[in-house]
């Protein structure tokens, strides 16, 4: 046994987190800054933090990542960072040449207390930042929240950098939460689809699913272009995909600039892509003859196969707005969710859960751990798993089959290609999930039960 | 590549490229070989602090304690301490393979432990929270030992973990726990993270046990990580020649045998840089001598055999090595010979490490690959120039944060394995105890040497050489494919291995032949870029 240590009986913890369900702010932070065109983030603090955020994502994405850091040594710890990050822009500015700088802190910085605005504005003065380069700047301290907070505390920071009141104008911006690159493209897809124009920050697409065509790109083609960004403050709408993760900056751009937003699910699922459709629709989108025929492939698809997943028991772990979507799709097709894991904080997620769930009767929990989802499917097994690479240590030992979601994805490609979100996504995570249960099934069912057809 | 590109053009243009201050910085990192008598080559500044902005290769402190040294150790239970980020990259990402005894035995390496710290622990303090963990851990875990890691804030707001540990053990006898104050900002990369771990070991857990394995030739081997299945090749390679490896730091290693790591009569070192504290520390206590081995290559495996046989002095010993390699190198030549065909001329940059971009250069030679440049991420000028210039190296403040541990003989264990007309004579065959040559006496005059190679220089570094083969890390990974060159990361093998020993020569040599005579390299360019624009026909054609 891989996790030969975890014991049936759930005693509660206080103190020790074990297999956590979720990561720090940073590489949240980092991933964000990586959606607009010409940008590098950076790390304020250790230099080890940037080495783990640009490995993970590297790791997930199987593509180079690019960051910069401030390197702190133990002088910069006591004294506080200010002639690092000094040094840091002027170098960058030289040698890296970005648009734009997207500096986020870390807990060493945080608790040391850097004032980073006055840094940059240092710097300005001093003029280490050339003429027409962008300085932004998240406050990411990583013992608040999780990944997930860190990537929507730096949209709102995109935000404030580059949103503006003004006139406004006929566009519709998108925020299409901590999603992959290839979510990312099929939004931008449907929006335009529905003759809509839109601005989706961050947008990873392309940037981190580039092309191998012998040619190296510091700074590749994607990313929301800074010309876009400031024209998100004159958008007749924001559409805010997942609470979390885009609510920060859906609010910000409303109060700052009056645009006013719509905070919806993540579109996973039917139910969920319909309410985004729908909302389209009621910005002046049309719903056309191939957006229907992708709709009814999704459909069709289910309706011919769901005695396969019909009050099967399953158990998600990952982050809480596809937590949340993915509940409410797989309820609509049949399962039984049984156990439902973040490792994110926030109380609002339990009863989000619950209602997606259309029951109480389940087990879900914030800021918890997958030690703790381990023990409870030990107590009430499922068919199977839906987390990130981590959970195929107790697929494995378990024999439960595993469906890879959400961040990080070490093991298996697929995820910055193809999308999880909208139809084409719905359709996707249903013959991924037909797969895992039916190979199952095959691997599993006696001799003279072993079907053809199925 | 480029023929007769020279090295001190490609220093030249890379210097050039850079602002005064950092060019003056990085001439003293970037270094034309020159190797003369006495293994004599130009001095090279290393160790020393990352320059801010510049897109660096190195990690921390913890990386290099946590995560290197001690992470490769199944049943000291390890719970970081800070919030949760730390614990979760250091999560089973280094492939540090291990194999428990028995289906029974402890293996704590699948779970990461933290203590989570949150806002209120970063105001308040957090060792109200570690302690709690402690106990929480000890009742779910059961350890033999315990070992806790201090990330950024931990320092910084002053909470004292290794008061926590000693409270902790009074309450808890019978459990070994300890603190490794490796903070993210100590020292100026994973090398610092190295000494503090081998400190704590030597001090808290070496000596504390008394496990004896059977054998006449007892040894440790230090610096083996076990990354891919490597201690695993060498662990079969001893059994065949009749070695009793007693202990491995920390490949596939267990507490007891770290704890009882002084019965044995001879320490070998691969990793120079992670671990030769605990090579040093130990002779001096307890007289073990050591010396330097290389088991990447089947030729420098061979060598490494032939040392140790020697050392021990035993004929059968001796002969069976012999026999070993002999019947080894059978089946190595065989694949060795057939793949240097296709390898043969091709050239090589290793930037990786504090060994690695040492070692695994005799591993290509094997197949005909020259290495034209090469550098550690986090070395000191001892692992590039040799231990000989260990006493004019400048200790700077940021080393001086390191603790160096005074260690004396043990008035009761310290037991002189060899006499000193022994440790001569075995000295005049060829051994060199206490000693490494370095990386730079070993390659070629007018090769290129960089420290702590950073983004831009790689990518200069590609364009000048146009090398067939990139050795590096994860983070160079696909920067280097994108440019159409293939790309071997040296940490984590890229999920392959073992790499080490007999078996894992062959299985280099392979990877390499196919990395490098793949197909689909060819193929990047697609086939209508070699055409012209329009080759549609006019419809009377």
């Amino acid at each position: 046994m891989l996790l030969r240590h975890t014991p049936d009986a759930i005693v509660e913890r206080e103190a020790l987190t074990v297999q956590p369900a979720k990561t720090c702010q940073p590489v949240g932070a980092m991933y964000a800054s990586l959606g607009i065109y010409r940008c590098l983030p950076h790390s304020h603090g250790s230099q080890g933090c940037c080495a783990y955020h640009r490995s993970s994502l590297t790791r997930h994405y199987k593509e180079p990542v690019m960051a910069a850091t401030s390197s702190f040594t133990e002088g910069a710890s006591v004294f506080g960072g200010q002639a690092n990050l000094l040094e840091a822009i002027s170098n960058i500015f030289n040698l890296y040449n970005p648009d734009v700088l997207a500096i986020h802190t870390t807990c060493l910085s945080e608790t040391i207390g850097d004032d980073v605005a006055q840094i940059i504005a240092k710097a300005r003065e001093e003029g280490r930042v050339p003429e027409g380069k962008y300085i932004i700047r998240a406050s990411t301290p990583s013992y608040i929240g999780s990944h997930v907070i860190g990537f929507a505390n730096m949209v709102k920071s995109i935000v404030e950098g580059f949103s503006e009141p003004g006139k406004k104008m006929d566009h519709i911006n998108i925020l299409p939460g901590f999603v992959e690159p290839s979510d990312m493209e099929e939004l931008k897809r449907m929006v335009k689809m529905m003759g809509l124009d839109s601005v989706l920050f961050p947008d990873t697409s392309g940037v981190l699913n580039s092309p191998q065509n012998g040619h190296y790109e510091m700074y590749p083609k994607g990313g929301t272009t800074v010309e876009s960004l400031k024209t998100t403050g004159f958008a007749k709408a924001t559409l805010a995909l997942g609470p979390i993760a885009s609510g920060p900056a859906a609010k910000l751009l409303d109060t700052k600039c009056g645009v006013q937003y719509e905070l919806l699910k993540l579109p996973i699922g039917i139910r969920a892509t319909d309410m985004f459709v729908e909302t389209l629709k009621r910005l002046g989108g049309v719903i056309d003859d191939e957006l229907e025929v992708e709709r009814g492939k999704a459909i069709d698809a289910i309706t011919d196969m769901q005695q396969y997943f019909y009050q099967k028991k399953v158990a998600l772990v990952g982050d809480p707005d596809q937590l949340v979507a993915l509940t409410e799709f797989l309820t609509d097709l049949g399962f039984s969710v049984r156990h439902v894991i973040t490792g994110t904080p926030g109380k609002k997620f339990i009863s989000r859960v619950k209602e997606a769930a259309g029951t109480d009767a389940i087990n879900v929990r914030e800021s918890s751990d997958y030690f703790y989802l381990h023990q409870l499917i030990k107590n009430e097994k499922v068919d199977l798993i839906m987390g990130n690479t981590y959970a195929k240590y107790m697929a494995r030992d378990m024999d439960i089959p595993l469906i890879r979601i959400g961040f990080p994805i070490y093991d298996r490609i697929g995820h910055q290609y193809f999308p999880t979100v909208g139809y084409k996504g719905a359709l996707r995570l249903v013959e991924k999930m037909l797969n895992a249960l039916m190979d199952y099934q095959d691997r599993y069912a006696p001799e003279e039960q072993f079907e053809l057809v199925m | 590549m480029s023929e007769h590109i020279s090295a001190s053009t490609v220093k030249q243009e890379i210097i050039q490229t850079y602002p005064t201050k950092l060019a003056r910085r990085r001439m003293k990192q970037i270094i034309v070989n020159d190797v003369k008598e006495d293994e004599n080559v130009p001095e090279i500044q290393a160790n020393t602090r990352t320059i801010p902005g510049i897109i660096t290769m190195r990690g921390c402190a913890y990386a290099g304690c946590k995560g290197v040294v001690l992470g490769p150790t199944r049943d000291i239970l390890q719970i970081t301490h800070g919030p949760i980020g730390c614990a979760f990259y250091s999560w089973l990402t280094r492939r540090n393979q291990t194999r428990p005894y028995t289906e029974n035995d402890p293996n704590f390496m699948p779970y990461a432990m933290s203590t989570d710290m949150q806002d209120e622990n970063i105001i308040f303090g957090g060792e109200k929270k570690l302690k709690k963990a402690i106990e929480e851990a000890i009742a779910i875990f059961h350890p033999k030992a315990i070992g806790i890691f201090s990330t950024c804030p931990v320092g910084l707001i002053g909470d004292d973990v290794h008061a926590v540990c000693r409270e902790m053990e009074q309450k808890y006898p019978g459990i070994n726990i300890f603190g490794f104050s490796c903070e993210g900002y100590k020292g100026v990369s994973q090398s610092a993270g190295h000494h503090i771990a081998n400190n704590k070991v030597f001090t808290d857990v070496i000596g504390q046990g008394d496990l004896k394995k059977e054998g006449d030739f007892r040894l440790n081997l230090l610096g083996e990580y076990n990354i891919g299945g490597d201690a695993f090749e060498i662990e079969r390679i001893f059994r065949k020649t009749g070695l009793t490896l007693h202990s491995t730091f920390s490949g596939n290693s267990t507490y007891d045998e770290f704890a009882s790591a002084q019965n044995v009569d001879l320490n070998v070192v691969m990793c120079h840089r992670s671990i030769n504290y605990m090579a040093e520390m130990m002779e001096k206590k307890y007289g073990i001598p050591w010396f330097k081995v290389n088991f990447i290559g089947a030729e420098s495996t061979a060598k490494s055999l032939r040392k140790i046989a020697l050392y021990f002095g035993d004929n059968d010993l001796i002969s069976n090595v012999e026999k070993v390699i002999k019947e080894e190198m059978e089946e190595v030549d065989a694949v060795r010979l057939e793949i240097k065909k296709r390898c043969e001329g091709k050239t090589a940059v290793l930037f990786v490490g504090g060994s690695r971009a040492h070692h695994y250069q005799d591993l290509l030679k094997e197949i005909g690959i020259q290495t034209v440049a090469a550098g550690y991420e986090f070395a000191h000028r001892d692992d590039y120039e040799g231990r000989k210039v260990i006493p004019s190296i400048k200790v700077d403040a940021d080393t001086r944060n390191i603790e160096e541990l005074t260690v004396e003989a043990d008035p009761v264990a310290y037991r002189p394995r060899k006499s000193k007309e022994e440790l001569e004579q075995l000295t005049k065959e060829g051994i060199r105890f206490n000693d490494y040559e370095g990386m730079m006496p070993e390659m070629p005059t007018e090769t290129l040497i960089i420290d702590d190679l950073n983004h831009h220089e790689l990518d200069l570094l590609i364009e000048k050489y146009h090398p067939d083969l990139f050795c590096a890390g994860i983070k160079e990974k696909y920067v280097v494919q994108k440019y159409g060159i293939p790309m071997k990361q040296l940490h984590s093998y890229d999920y392959q291995g073992p790499y080490a020993g007999f078996k894992g020569a062959i299985n280099f040599y392979k990877e390499i032949d196919r990395m490098i005579n793949s197909k689909i390299w060819g193929m990047v360019k697609a086939p209508w870029h070699d055409e012209p624009q329009l080759t549609a026909k006019y419809g009377w054609e």
